[in-house]
């Protein structure tokens, strides 16, 4: 395979924390094998820098599986580059050519202040899922299968949803920042089923609040972020959660404080 | 956070506003197309005057037209804040463009879009309705509309504006129509298709029907 290694061209934006200024700078790598996944090629270039007594580029990574989310970077001006359906991760240098420039930036957003060069702050969506995103239920050991009766549709539709990484692709690629295909998912995975009935309307409520607080843009439906989720998430999911905060906003009593209830 | 307060400043809602009042310029739409297609019965404005005076002269149409305006206004303030919103939510742009490979054109651009609309709603509204409604307050009489026009699309770079305007609309409402039916969580498997359907060829259409007026007016094919 060796003859089809090649050097590329690399524009990476180098910033030194969130309250300097940042730049693309302009790196060469050579001899790339096509089966390297993107961040090897990014582990590569920090071997050179490494050598050479420079400061490595900064990225966030982990499993490398395209399972937790936790690559970014937005390449060639798409999250997680020019395929469709996966993390960065997951991307193979068979997808560029010998002699292309990439230019590799952070995800870009207000509510993802950048930490360092490739590194953003996501945890405003921390912030979102500590306001809801969950069941305050003692759900006990696992019960008997059929249990409690959930229709297959519900089921199916509340697995789609819970497929969210939350690795903020959905953001990154929307021309307004906004994070309304993330949240609609979490809303969604638990609206759908009956354990996440009783907190069904703070929850929305709750969620959206968060979300606009941490400063992210309005959703225009222009379905970006549907096309560059690595997980399929559906904007059937942002319908949803249209739907839900509009029932909550205009039936919800205040409480009562009379105790007891799941909530 | 209560649910009230949540509702009218929250994103979610902002979006309804939007959605509500662009669905309801749409129904004007489909009224002021309806009453200008008369015109091309070809009977030297008879029928189109008809209407036409009905249209302002009528008291329930002249307070929907406050309505009209209120909905407006609305749509446009509400337009402002989102875009304002949204270009602080990304202080700092990306280099890499790539976002035609995930969306439309005119899906990111319905605030320049609306803009384009509004500066030729301004024209628009000074060929007709203005010095119309004025004639009425000043005599009680309407203008004659159908000689205003003849006169008004004699001119080519006003037809030329009327076309651009008329284009400007109908990419507005490509992205528009399915997007309010979206934003009022109006999204199902059983109707997407129909409201996509309806929604683009509405989008082509009712421009279209638009800018045959000045055209056909402009080139004599009305007389
Ligand atoms: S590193 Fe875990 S998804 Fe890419």
């Amino acid at each position: 395979m060796s003859s089809g290694n090649m050097n590329l061209t690399l524009k990476i934006w180098r910033q030194k924390n969130a309250s300097t200024a940042g730049k693309l700078i302009t790196y060469q790598v050579a001899d790339i094998s096509p089966d390297m996944s993107f961040l090897e090629m990014i582990d590569v270039l920090n071997e050179q820098l490494i050598q050479k007594g420079e400061e490595p580029v900064a990225f966030d990574h982990d499993c490398r599986e395209g399972i937790c989310g936790m690559c970014s970077l937005y390449i060639n001006g798409r999250p997680h580059g020019p395929k469709y359906g996966i993390t960065t991760c997951q991307l193979h240098m068979r997808s560029f050519n010998h002699g292309d420039t990439i230019i590799i930036e952070p995800w870009r957003a207000k509510a993802f202040p950048v930490v360092k060069d490739l590194v953003v702050d996501r945890s405003a969506f921390d912030r979102i899922i500590a306001k809801g995103g969950f069941i305050s239920v003692n759900t006990g050991s696992a019960k008997d299968a059929n249990n409690i009766p959930i229709p297959k549709q519900n089921a199916d539709e509340a697995f789609e949803a819970a497929a969210c990484i939350g690795c903020g692709a959905c953001v990154a690629a929307c021309a307004n920042g906004s994070a309304m295909l993330f949240v609609s998912a979490k809303v969604s995975q638990l609206t759908l089923l009956p354990q996440g009935k009783p907190e069904r309307k703070e929850r929305v409520l709750n969620m959206v609040g968060q979300m606009d607080a941490e400063g992210f843009g309005n959703c225009s439906n222009t379905g970006a972020c549907e096309a560059e989720c690595p997980k399929g998430i559906s904007i059937e999911n942002i319908a949803r959660m249209n739907r839900e905060f509009l029932v909550a906003s205009l039936t919800k009593k205040e409480p009562k404080n009379s105790g007891g209830g799941a909530m | 956070m209560s649910g009230n307060k949540g509702l009218l400043k929250s994103s979610v809602a902002k979006k309804v506003v939007m959605g509500l009042t662009g669905l309801f310029l749409i129904t004007f739409l489909i009224v002021h197309a309806g009453v200008n297609a008369l015109v091309f019965l070809n009977d030297g404005g008879q029928a189109y005057l008809k209407a036409a005076s009905f249209m302002g002269t009528n008291p329930l149409i002249r307070a929907m037209e406050i309505v009209l305006v209120l909905g407006l206004l609305i749509h446009i303030i509400d337009g402002i804040m989102i875009t304002a919103q949204n270009r602080k939510a990304r202080p700092i742009a990306y280099h890499g463009k790539g976002a035609s490979a995930n969306s439309t054109w005119y899906s990111r651009s319905m605030g320049i879009l609306g803009l384009l609309l509004l500066l030729f709603l301004i024209i628009h509204s000074a060929h007709f309705w203005i010095p119309n409604r004025s004639n009425q307050f000043a005599t009680g009489h309407e203008i004659d509309l159908y000689e205003r026009m003849k006169f008004i699309f004699s001119h080519i770079w006003v037809v030329g504006i009327y076309v651009g305007g008329c284009i400007a609309l109908a990419f507005h409402l490509l992205h528009g129509f399915k997007s309010a039916f979206q934003s009022l969580g109006l999204n199902h498997s059983k109707y997407n298709p129909m409201i996509k359907t309806v929604g683009m060829l509405f989008a082509i259409l009712c421009p279209l029907l638009f800018a045959l007026m000045p055209i056909s007016m402009y080139f004599g094919f009305i007389q």
